[in-house]
């Protein structure tokens, strides 16, 4: 499938980037701490929301803007925030932004806003958000921060869209909508259903530990 | 047809469109602390616990909300309320059993960022139901969710003595297992209607 050719470019591009510690903030993201496949966080939308190639695609564009903005936020704020409530604050300044992206979304297209549904009010909780702002945003300058966000960020788009649009193509025989398959192709209804999620989230998994393990090896 | 309704609304939550196998709300618990019977158990009845007292306090402040003509702030003040509960929760745990709130360890205040409370909140703002009504479905989902968590941590439990290539380990034999249990809680669809 052309996710694979995808990935292999992916690698070689890594290889010629690597080095520089600022290139390294963004590159980690994408790839060796990728968010779902490697930390597996921000688990519930990945899979809930992964039917569609497109609404893959929507989703992770705005938990990547989310993240990016509450990043810059908490980074900005992380010498006035207490210790004491810095949870409960970094869970108010994501609300607001999610809050911002809901209405956006609901602004943009009506019909994207429906099929996403409480998933888009559900970015709040999602964990890789808040790891961020804890692990990362709260102890490091805000480009260093500005750079981690965008390659999570990319990271998050890039395994939705793998899930997204291999569930589409099996479960629709189409890809962004367009038929990609003759219509004898039989479609695999089990891929859309919440099942379906489940597998293919495990196939992928398994993919990527395979390539692990074939690393350590040599 | 009132009981008949309330019923619904139960079976509904916990079974047909079960939190965690149906909408995965709430999978990081249910990947992270699911290995044990035991544990697994506990952190049902804590979720379901937060589940109620939180929507209650969402129908509250819903109606708060529409009162004073301010929809944007639903979300924040739903989340605030989440989070307080957990906090409540975490010192009742602390103070009751030290043993079972070293188990749970970062899991416990994590429960704020569980999906399926939340999620439980915004569902029963968006189908528009009442007091009571909020009140089963919050029961029905946190039945729901301790239902698919202890199942799971019952197959893991068994499948510590299976032999499994090393690759699948860990997450990748978990999520094939949720898969197959979402199969199956597929046939409850036919149920109540």
């Amino acid at each position: 499938m052309g996710n694979q050719i995808h990935d292999k470019a992916n690698t070689g591009f890594l290889s010629s980037l690597k080095g520089s510690p600022s290139t390294d903030e963004f590159i980690k993201g994408l790839w060796r701490d990728n968010p779902v496949f490697i930390q597996v966080l921000g688990m519930c939308p990945v899979l809930a929301v992964s039917n569609t190639a497109e609404n893959a695609l929507a989703m992770g564009l705005a938990t990547a803007f989310v993240l990016l903005m509450s990043n810059i936020l908490v980074s900005s704020l992380r010498n006035f925030i207490p210790k004491q409530v810095r949870i409960a604050s970094y869970i108010l300044i994501i609300a607001t932004f999610v809050t911002i992206t809901d209405y956006a979304i609901q602004a943009i297209s009506v019909e994207l806003h429906k099929s996403l549904g409480a998933f888009i009010s559900l970015i709040v909780v999602n964990c890789l958000i808040l790891s961020r702002a804890e692990a990362f945003a709260s102890k490091n300058s805000i480009g260093k921060s500005i750079l981690d966000a965008l390659g999570m960020g990319l990271g998050f788009v890039f395994a939705l869209f793998c899930l997204g649009a291999v569930r589409e193509i099996m479960g629709n025989g189409s890809l962004f909508g367009f038929p990609i398959f003759p219509s004898t192709f039989q479609n695999w209804i089990v891929m859309i259903l919440p099942a379906g999620g489940f597998f293919t989230l495990a196939i992928w998994l398994l993919i990527f530990n395979l390539l692990k393990q074939k690393k350590s090896i040599a | 047809m009132k009981t008949e309704s309330l019923w619904y609304i139960f079976l509904s939550a916990s079974l047909i469109n079960n939190f965690v196998l149906a909408y995965f709300l709430g999978i990081c618990p249910f990947l992270g602390v699911s290995g044990k019977m035991e544990t697994a158990t506990k952190m049902g009845s804590a979720v379901t616990f937060v589940m109620i007292i939180s929507s209650v306090c969402a129908y509250g402040i819903h109606a708060f909300l529409v009162a004073i003509n301010a929809p944007f702030l639903q979300l924040i003040s739903y989340i605030v309320v989440i989070a307080s509960t957990v906090q409540l929760v975490e010192m009742l745990i602390k103070k009751m059993s030290p043993t079972l709130f070293r188990a749970l360890g970062i899991f416990l205040p994590l429960i704020t960022t569980n999906c399926a409370i939340l999620g439980l909140t915004l569902f029963q703002t968006n189908k528009g139901y009442g007091f009571v009504e909020s009140f089963v479905y919050a029961l029905g989902a946190g039945a729901g969710f301790t239902v698919a968590l202890i199942l799971i941590a019952g197959l893991r439990e068994q499948l510590e003595f299976a032999e499994v290539p090393k690759v699948v380990k860990g997450t990748v034999i978990t999520l094939l297992i949720a898969g197959i249990l979402s199969l199956s809680f597929m046939g409850f669809s036919g149920l109540g209607s």
